[in-house]
């Protein structure tokens, strides 16, 4: 059986800035993995060819044992992938409710009754029911971000891409999240989840790699990736020599916890926004 | 392997806002009521309803064009052209020009075909000139038909035996006809899961794109719809001034009005042409005695509409008292949560497990 997800040898340049250089990555049905790294590695970017926003200047996507490069978002989405966006995209002026319901009904491809049920069974397991008939527009951005998956799940998806749905996101919010995707999971789906919260991704997820200037400069389980000596050197300056880290390394961490496992010292306040 | 499998719970969905129940018989009794019209009231007034369902025509076709489609033309005067010579082309061949009225619709749906492909490759601003240029083109290339009047125009064979009561009261049961129509044809389609996409597509193209939505092939079904109506309603101006000029039927003034009309009324909201339609059609019989003036003070109505009512008259009322005469959208009567139907915050303790 051919894998859910393959990408092979992808390509994406800007100008002078390579945002992806032969990049292969291979998803297989119901897995979570979890992607790190600095901003402007190409992480949304990656996401944007899966998804079809973006068209690689080389390489191809398969999903489903399909080639789906030359392929629409809309026809990619119908196939199987949902997706988030980082910035949150609502349909502002509609209801949260009909929200989920045009990709129940489009990517879903549901109709009437069903496409009710489904639309409205999203938004209960996304923790937004309370909010059904609210205008997006005037969701704050926590329900924003919880529209988002919930937005993504509605369209009845193989693969979910979550695009740093955790950030931003408190403490309790952030471990709320990691249960509803944890179910999402055991729904069968396979999750990609791009998350500076690394804490929460190594709570969700098997397997774990960093980009870094558009190349995987890490792969492996949550543990061995956030050890690896590449992923420290690019995130914090230092080697593993250096020992082990504590808090504040290099910027100072304003928002965010200790961290909860030791084996997870990265949080976000190390990154430059 | 998929998440489509339901929980456990029943979506019970009611297809209204606060719309009043009476509001498909009101208006069905407004179309039997101005039907009866040209019993009751001179050729005069029904020659000036025929304006205004001209103006209700083209209003609603530019609404769903750029309201909902995301096009914001200033060239569906191309239709509205193309519209008037196919009756008249029609009408030269022998047809009666009332008959020629659908065939027009239908022209100018198959024209828009060939030119969605070429303004569809512009976006914004561009797209906005590039269909001016598109209906300049329209205009030339008709002209250089010496058959249908060239430069000069023509006039409509085919009517002139007729009584002249008779032909304006046909005249103007053939235009509410169509505006009903359209008004009817709009609120359908936006009704349906076509409408539900097209109003996703109106928030945010690249998002309705990635949650299933076909945006190309939306926009191109708002398109041809629009043509064709705006091809009807020029149809109807040809029969009605008995006669075609080029430069008139191919005026920019003709985008201008559905503008105008739309953004007063309420831009996105099907009652927003209506409501700008009837405003609009008042202003110019108060103002027609002003000479200039009339359009100087139109353009400042403009301006303070823009300024002051950025939802235009609809979306103002909408906003402040949920009425809706429309109803397309989707309101959740499933309340488990709290009981209460809107605006309320989440509960996510009342998460409910996975779907397996």
């Amino acid at each position: 059986m051919s894998p859910l997800l393959e990408l092979n040898g992808l390509g994406k340049r800007f100008g002078q800035v390579t945002v992806a250089e032969a990049l292969d990555l291979t998803v297989g049905a119901g897995d979570a993995v979890g992607i790190v790294g600095p901003n402007g590695a190409g992480k949304s970017s990656l996401f944007a060819m899966v998804s079809g926003d973006l068209k690689p200047d080389s390489g191809t996507v398969m999903f489903d044992g399909v080639d789906v490069t030359g392929a629409p978002a809309q026809q990619r989405c119908r196939a199987g992938i949902g997706r988030t966006y980082q910035i949150p995209r609502p349909f502002e002026k509609m209801t949260v409710f009909e929200n989920t319901l045009v990709a129940a009904t489009q990517g879903g491809g549901l109709h009437g009754q069903a496409a009710y049920d489904h639309a409205a069974s999203v938004l209960e397991l996304s923790g937004l029911a309370g909010s059904a008939n609210a205008r997006a527009g005037s969701l704050s951005l926590l329900q924003r971000k919880r529209l988002e998956v919930a937005r993504g799940l509605a369209t009845g998806p193989k693969l979910l891409l979550l695009d740093e749905v955790a950030g931003g996101l408190t403490e309790p919010e952030v471990l709320e999240l990691v249960a509803l995707i944890r179910d999402v999971r055991a729904g069968g789906v396979a999750v990609v989840w791009i998350e500076h919260v690394v804490h929460a991704l190594v709570r969700t997820v098997d397997r774990l790699l960093c980009l870094a200037g558009g190349r995987f400069v890490a792969d492996g389980t949550p543990d061995e990736v956030l050890k690896d000596p590449a992923v420290l050197e690019l995130y914090f300056g230092v080697g593993p020599e250096t020992g082990p880290l504590s808090e504040g390394a290099e910027e100072p961490d304003e928002s965010l916890e200790p961290p909860a496992q030791t084996a997870a010292p990265l949080t976000d306040g190390g990154l430059r926004r | 392997m998929t998440t489509l499998e339901h929980l456990p719970f029943h979506a019970a969905v009611v297809r209204s806002g606060k719309a009043p129940k009476a509001t498909g018989g009101l208006l069905a009794a407004a179309v039997v009521i101005l039907a009866a019209l040209p019993y009751v009231a001179f050729t005069g007034a029904t020659s000036a309803m025929v304006t205004f369902f001209v103006l209700l025509i083209m209003a609603s076709m530019w609404n769903l064009l750029a309201g909902f489609g995301g096009m914001v033309s200033v060239g569906q005067q191309a239709y509205v052209g193309v519209g008037a010579y196919t009756v008249l082309a029609f009408a030269n061949l022998g047809m009666h020009p009332f008959l020629a009225l659908p065939l027009a619709a239908l022209t100018c749906a198959v024209f828009a075909i060939p030119t969605s492909w070429l303004a569809f490759r512009l976006r914004g601003d561009y797209f906005a000139v590039g269909t001016w240029v598109i209906a300049e083109v329209y205009r030339l290339v008709i002209i250089r038909f010496d058959s249908l009047g060239g430069a000069n125009g023509k006039s409509l064979p085919g009517l002139s035996g007729m009584d002249p009561v008779l032909r304006g009261a046909l005249t103007y049961w053939a235009a509410l006809a169509i505006a009903a129509l359209t008004v009817t044809g709009c609120y359908l389609l936006m009704r349906g899961r076509t409408g539900l996409a097209l109003t996703a597509v109106r928030d945010d193209e690249t998002a309705a794109r990635a949650n299933g939505v076909g945006v190309t092939w939306s926009k191109r079904l708002v398109y041809l719809v629009s043509a064709a109506g705006c091809g009807a309603a020029g149809g109807i101006l040809i029969i009605d001034s008995l006669s075609v000029q080029p430069n008139a039927i191919f005026s920019v003034q003709w985008s201008a009005y559905m503008i105008f009309i739309v953004i007063l009324g309420g831009i996105g909201y099907l009652e927003g042409p209506l409501l700008g339609a009837i405003v609009f059609f008042v202003l110019q019989q108060l103002l027609a005695g002003y000479g200039s003036w009339y359009l100087i003070i139109l353009g400042l109505i403009g301006v303070a509409g823009a300024v002051w009512l950025p939802h235009g008259l609809w979306g103002t009322i909408t906003r402040t008292t949920g009425l809706q005469l429309f109803p397309v959208g989707y309101l959740l009567r499933t309340e488990p949560v709290t009981g209460k139907t809107a605006g309320k915050t989440t509960s996510p303790k009342r998460r409910i497990g996975s779907s397996t």
